[in-house]
C-alpha cells in the first residue's frame, strides 16, 4: 500500500492504495464518488474520463499512484458554485443530449477538454474528438448537437427537437 | 391555453440533472458496510464435459469466503423460457434445463460453472483461477445447418438440435405454396440477419442482501422489469416467497432488451448473501458481457415474393433458421416465432402469407430479444425482397411499395399474417418522407459524390410493427406463460403532490419526464408536483415492465386508468365540499367548480379533504385519494414508417458512408416530441451500426472472436450521419386512452433494410449488377461484390 495525495475536485484527499489500484477504482471505490463509470475493459469506451492536470484521462487506464499530487476533476464537480447546471451540462439537457446517462459523465468530461482546446470546434472536429467515447442510447445526434450548441454556435440548422 | 408542461409539450428531462452531475445511482454504485464480491469460473471452451472441480486450493486463499458450483443449485429450478412454442406437429418445444451454474456440462465459452464470493474483487479473481476445473471439450456445434444435421447435441437427452419447427399459419401452407406456383414472377432472396450484442453502456450487475430479522432478501440489479425478475426467481429458480424478495432496479444504464432477462448471477448473489450475511455484489467486465449478455437476431432467412403481371403482391414465404444459442433465455422462442412471423405481410394488401422457423440450439450465448426482437428481422426480409423485386420487374420501389399498399379506407385491416391492424397511413408517410429527405435534389448529390469519385445511392423502406405488448388473451393463446398487461398507481399526497407508481422501468426513456406530463395535463397541474415511483417491487404494483416499445401504450394506459379513477374520486370529494351533486362538478386548470357558478375548490384542497376528512360522507366515500389501475390492452399498436437514406460508397475500397438518413414515423399522438424523437435516433444509430458495423463472430470452435471493443466494431460519433425525423404523420392508435403507440424500437426496425437497399442502388449506379450483399456491409465485403460481379 502506498499513500497517495491529490487534490479532487478542489478539496485535498488522501488514501492508500495498491500499486495497481486504478483511479477509477480509488474514485469510485474508495472515494464514493460514483459518477466515474467502468463501461469496458480495453481503454475504449471512455465512460471513465476525468482531468487530470487539466487533461482529460481514462482513468480506467491510470493507477491512482500516478496521479499523485495532480489535480483531478471529475463529473461531480463541474456544476456551477451555486449547484446549476454549468454550460455543457445546461447544453446536453437541453438538447436531450443523454437517455440512460452512462455515458454521460465521460462525454460531458470529454466535451469540457475539447472545448477548452478549441472552443468553436466543427462538427466534424466534434464527431472525430468523440472517437474514444461510446453512446449506445442516442446516435449521437444530440450530443453533437449539445457540444455545438455549449461552443455558443447556432445549431438551429440541425434538424429539431 | 395548452399546458406548457403537458401533453405534447417537448420539456427537457428532469432526470438529466442527476446524471449530469454524477449523482445517479446504478447498481454498482450501491455500497453498504460489509461488501463482498462476487467473481465467476466461466467455461473457456464451447462444449464440454465436466469431470471434476476441486475447489480445495481456492477456497483456502485470503479473503475468500465461499464458493459455489453447479453442484450447489442441483436441486432449485431453472430458469424457464417464457413462451411455449409448438411444432407444426403439434408437439410442444424442447425446453432443456438452464441451470443458475452449468451441471455436468459446459455449453458455451463463458457458461458459468463456479462462483467465488470474496472480501475484494482482487482476491475474489486470483481465487477463481486456482479453481482446477477438468473440462473435457467436445467438438462445438455452432453453425445451424450443421447443428441440424448431425448428431452431435448441445443437449443430449433432447437428442436433437432443434427447438421446434413452427409454421405460421399453418393453415395458408397451401394457398401460400399454390399461389406462389401459379405466380407471373418469383423473386427469391436468401439472407443473413446477422447476430448482434446489445452492448448497453452499463455492464450487468446483481448485488443481492439477506436480512436475517425477517428472513427477507433484497436484489438490486439491472433489469428492465423488476417484478418478471423477481417473479421468475420466486416462481422458478430459488423458491424464495414473492413477499419475501424485493428486487429493485435502480438507475439502468440502458438495456435494448438485454436486461429483460433473468439471468443466474441473479440467483448466485441472492444464495451467496444468505450464505454469507452480506452484502454480494456481481458486476460484469465487457468481456463477460460480450460472452453471456443475450444476444440479438442471426436469422438464416430465404424469401420469396410471388406477384402478378401488374406487380400485385400475391404471396410472402420464408423459411428462416434462428439461432436460439445453448439455452433459452426467457423470450428467446417468441421473438423469432410471433414477434417475428406475425409482421410478414408488412405493410402490404398481400392475401397469403407462409413462414415456418426452425429454432436451433448452438454452443453459443443464449440468443433473445434485442431492439425490436422479431420485427427488425421481418422488415428486413420484407424490404430487401421488395426492393430485389421491384430491380427484377423494372419497377421503382417506391411506386411498387405505394400499388401494394394497405389503403387508409380499409382499416380496421386483418393482415395475411394474421394480426388486425388498426390505423394507418402509409402513403401518407411516403408522401412525407419524400418531402423531408428532398428526393428531388438527390440526382444533383449523386452527380456531386460522383465528381468526386464516389458512387451514391438511395434506399427506402416501409415498416409496420407491433408494439404495446400485449393483451394477455391473445398471447395466452399463442404460448405466453405470462400476461402483458400494466399498473400504475396514482397517490395523491394530502399537501397536493403525487407519487405515481408503475409497473414501467425507464433505462433511458425518460419515464420521469412523460408520464408526469400525462398525469399533470388530465389534472391541469403543474407536472413538477408529480413524481415518478418505479423500479422498486416494494413499491409500485405488478408491472411487466418496459420492452416493445410499450411503457406509455400499456403503462400509460394504466396511468390514464388510475388517474381517471382519482378525478372520480375527487368530484366526488369537491361536490361534497361545494354542496353539489358530483355530476355538477367540471374539472379544469386545477379546479373542481360547480358547473355555470363561481363556486370552486382546488384540486390541494380536496387532496387535504381526502386526508383530514372532518365533515366527510364516510358513509358513502372512503379517506384518501389514491388509485390503482391495471391496463390489458385489447389489441397489439401498429407504429409504422417510411424511411430513406442517402450513402457515399468509394469504389476504391469499398467504403460505405450514410449520408443522410431520414425517419419518417407514425408513433400515433406524441406526449413528448424530444423523448421520442432521441429514441428514433438510438434506434437509427443502432440500426446503422447493424446494416455496416456490427457482426458478431464464432469461429468453428465456439470461440467469440469479436468479445471486446476492439473487435466488435461499435458506432461511434464519426461513423454516424445527422438524422432527419419527422412523426408529423401520427394516426392515433385506436383502442388505447391516449392514442399512442410506442416509438423506442421504430428506428432500429427501419434503418437495416434502407441501408442496405441504398448500397445496392450505389453499386448498380456504378455499373455492377449486386442484388444481395449480407450485413454488417463492410468494405472487404462492397469491394469483393463488385469485384465479382
Ligand atoms: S472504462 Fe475506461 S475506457 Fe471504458
Ligand atoms: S446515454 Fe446511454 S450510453 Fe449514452
Amino acid at each position: 500500500m502506498t499513500k497517495v495525495t491529490m487534490t479532487i475536485n478542489g478539496k485535498s484527499v488522501a488514501g492508500d492504495v495498491g500499486g495497481n489500484t486504478l483511479l477509477s477504482s480509488f474514485l469510485r471505490d474508495d472515494l464514493r464518488l460514483t459518477g466515474t463509470h467502468i463501461g469496458c475493459d480495453t481503454s475504449q469506451c471512455g465512460a471513465c474520463v476525468v482531468h487530470v492536470n487539466g487533461r482529460p484521462v481514462k482513468s480506467c487506464t491510470m493507477f491512482a499512484a500516478e496521479a499523485e499530487g495532480a489535480e483531478v476533476s471529475t463529473i461531480e464537480g463541474q456544476a456551477n458554485a451555486d449547484g446549476s447546471l454549468n454550460v455543457i451540462q445546461q447544453a446536453f439537457q437541453d438538447h436531450h443530449g443523454l437517455q440512460c446517462g452512462f455515458c454521460t459523465p465521460g462525454m460531458v468530461m470529454t466535451a469540457a477538454a475539447l472545448l477548452k482546446e478549441n472552443p468553436k470546434p466543427t462538427v466534424t472536429e466534434v464527431r472525430e474528438h468523440l472517437e474514444g467515447n461510446i453512446c449506445r442510447c442516442t446516435g449521437y445526434h444530440n450530443i453533437v448537437k449539445a457540444i455545438m450548441a455549449a461552443s455558443g454556435q447556432d445549431v438551429s440548422a440541425i434538424a429539431a427537437e | 391555453m395548452p399546458k406548457d408542461d403537458g401533453i405534447g409539450a417537448a420539456t427537457v428531462r428532469r432526470e438529466d440533472v442527476r446524471f449530469l452531475t454524477g449523482v445517479g445511482q446504478y447498481t454498482d454504485d450501491i455500497k453498504a458496510y460489509g461488501e463482498t464480491v462476487a467473481v465467476f469460473a466461466r467455461s473457456t471452451v464451447a462444449n464440454g464435459v465436466i469431470k471434476s472441480i476441486d475447489t480445495t486450493t481456492a477456497a483456502g486463499m485470503p479473503g475468500v469466503l465461499a464458493i459455489f458450483t453447479g453442484e450447489d443449485f442441483a436441486e432449485v429450478g431453472g430458469n424457464p423460457a417464457g413462451w411455449l412454442i409448438n411444432s407444426r406437429d403439434g408437439t410442444p418445444m424442447h425446453e432443456p434445463k438452464r441451470p443458475v451454474l452449468a451441471h455436468g456440462k459446459v455449453r458455451h465459452v463463458g457458461d458459468a460453472y463456479a462462483a467465488v464470493i470474496a472480501e475484494t474483487l482482487e482476491q475474489a479473481k486470483n481465487a477463481v483461477e486456482a479453481i482446477e476445473a477438468d473440462i473435457e471439450e467436445l467438438d462445438a456445434i455452432v453453425n445451424m445447418k450443421d447443428a441440424l444435421a448431425g448428431s452431435n447435441y448441445v443437449h443430449d437427452e433432447i437428442g436433437t438440435n432443434q427447438c421446434f419447427d413452427w409454421g405460421w399459419i399453418e393453415d395458408n401452407r397451401d394457398a401460400t405454396d399454390a399461389a406462389i406456383k401459379g405466380a407471373h414472377h418469383v423473386t427469391t432472396l436468401e439472407l443473413v440477419n446477422n447476430r448482434l450484442v446489445p452492448n448497453a453502456m452499463e455492464p450487468r450487475s446483481s448485488r443481492a442482501e439477506y436480512k436475517a430479522a425477517g428472513d427477507e432478501y433484497v436484489l438490486h440489479t439491472t433489469s428492465q422489469n423488476p417484478h418478471l425478475t423477481r417473479l421468475l426467481i420466486s416462481a422458478f429458480v430459488l423458491g424464495i416467497p414473492e413477499n419475501k424478495l424485493t428486487v429493485i432496479a435502480p438507475d439502468v444504464g440502458g438495456g435494448f432488451g438485454s436486461k429483460i432477462y433473468h439471468y443466474g448471477e441473479e440467483a448466485l448473489v441472492l444464495a451467496a448473501a444468505k450464505k454469507l450475511g452480506r452484502p454480494v455484489t456481481w458486476t460484469a467486465d465487457r468481456t463477460e458481457a460480450f460472452l453471456t449478455d443475450a444476444h440479438g437476431r442471426d436469422h438464416v432467412t430465404k424469401i420469396e415474393l410471388a406477384m402478378d403481371a401488374e406487380g400485385n403482391f400475391l404471396a410472402f414465404r420464408t423459411e428462416t433458421l434462428a439461432n436460439v444459442g445453448a439455452y433459452l433465455s426467457n423470450f428467446s422462442t417468441a421473438t423469432p416465432t410471433f414477434l417475428h412471423g406475425t409482421l410478414m405481410a408488412g405493410n402490404y394488401t398481400v392475401p397469403n402469407v407462409y413462414v415456418n422457423v426452425k429454432a436451433v440450439f448452438t454452443n453459443t450465448a443464449p440468443v433473445d430479444a434485442y431492439r425490436g426482437a422479431g420485427r427488425p428481422e421481418a422488415t428486413y426480409s420484407l424490404e430487401r425482397v421488395i426492393d430485389k423485386a421491384a430491380r427484377e420487374i423494372g419497377r421503382d420501389p417506391i411506386e411498387l411499395r405505394r400499388q401494394n399498399f394497405i389503403k387508409p379506407d380499409q382499416y380496421p385491416f386483418a393482415s395475411a399474417a394474421g394480426l388486425e391492424y388498426d390505423s394507418g397511413n402509409y402513403d401518407a408517410l411516403m408522401d412525407k418522407m419524400e418531402e423531408v429527405a428532398d428526393m428531388a435534389g438527390f440526382a444533383a448529390r449523386r452527380k456531386a459524390s460522383e465528381a468526386k469519385g464516389l458512387l451514391r445511392g438511395f434506399g427506402v423502406n416501409a415498416y409496420i410493427e407491433a408494439c404495446g405488448i400485449a393483451p394477455s388473451n391473445l398471447v395466452g393463446v399463442l404460448g405466453s406463460r405470462v400476461g402483458l398487461y400494466d399498473a400504475a398507481t396514482v397517490r395523491v399526497n394530502a399537501t397536493g403532490n403525487l407519487s405515481v407508481m408503475v409497473g414501467a422501468h425507464s433505462h433511458g426513456q425518460g419515464h420521469e419526464t412523460a408520464f408526469p406530463q400525462v398525469v399533470a395535463e388530465m389534472l391541469g397541474i403543474d407536472a413538477s408536483t408529480i413524481d415518478i415511483v418505479h423500479g422498486d417491487t416494494s413499491k409500485i404494483p405488478f408491472g411487466m415492465g418496459t420492452y416493445g416499445s410499450r411503457s406509455l401504450a400499456v403503462c400509460g394506459s394504466a396511468v390514464v386508468r388510475a388517474t381517471e379513477k382519482v378525478i372520480n374520486k375527487a368530484k366526488k370529494i369537491a361536490a361534497h365540499m361545494l354542496e353539489v351533486s358530483d355530476g355538477d362538478i367540471e374539472l379544469k386548470d386545477g379546479q373542481f367548480s360547480v358547473a355555470g357558478t363561481d363556486k370552486s375548490v382546488s384540486f390541494g384542497e380536496v387532496a387535504l379533504k381526502a386526508y383530514i376528512p372532518h365533515e366527510f360522507p364516510l358513509e358513502d366515500i372512503e379517506p384518501g385519494l389514491e388509485e390503482t389501475a391495471f391496463y390489458d390492452p385489447a389489441n397489439f399498436t401498429y407504429p409504422s414508417g417510411a424511411y430513406c437514406c442517402e450513402v457515399e460508397l468509394d469504389p476504391e475500397t469499398g467504403k460505405v458512408s450514410v449520408e443522410r438518413m431520414t425517419a419518417v414515423d407514425d408513433f400515433g399522438n406524441v406526449i413528448n416530441p424530444m423523448i421520442v424523437t432521441g429514441q428514433v435516433h438510438g434506434g437509427l444509430g443502432q440500426g446503422i451500426g447493424q446494416a455496416l458495423l456490427e457482426n458478431t463472430t464464432y469461429d468453428e470452435n465456439g470461440q467469440l472472436l469479436s468479445a471486446s471493443y476492439m473487435d466488435y466494431t461499435m458506432p461511434r460519433a464519426d461513423d454516424l450521419p445527422f438524422y432527419t425525423v419527422d412523426h408529423s404523420q401520427g394516426n392515433p392508435c385506436t383502442h388505447n386512452p391516449l392514442g399512442v403507440k410506442g416509438c423506442g424500437e421504430a428506428g432500429a426496425i427501419g434503418s437495416p433494410p434502407t441501408v442496405v437497399n441504398a448500397v445496392i442502388d450505389a453499386m448498380q449506379s456504378g455499373g455492377k449488377n449486386v442484388t444481395h450483399i449480407d450485413m454488417p456491409v463492410t468494405p472487404h465485403r462492397v469491394w469483393s461484390a463488385m469485384q465479382n460481379a
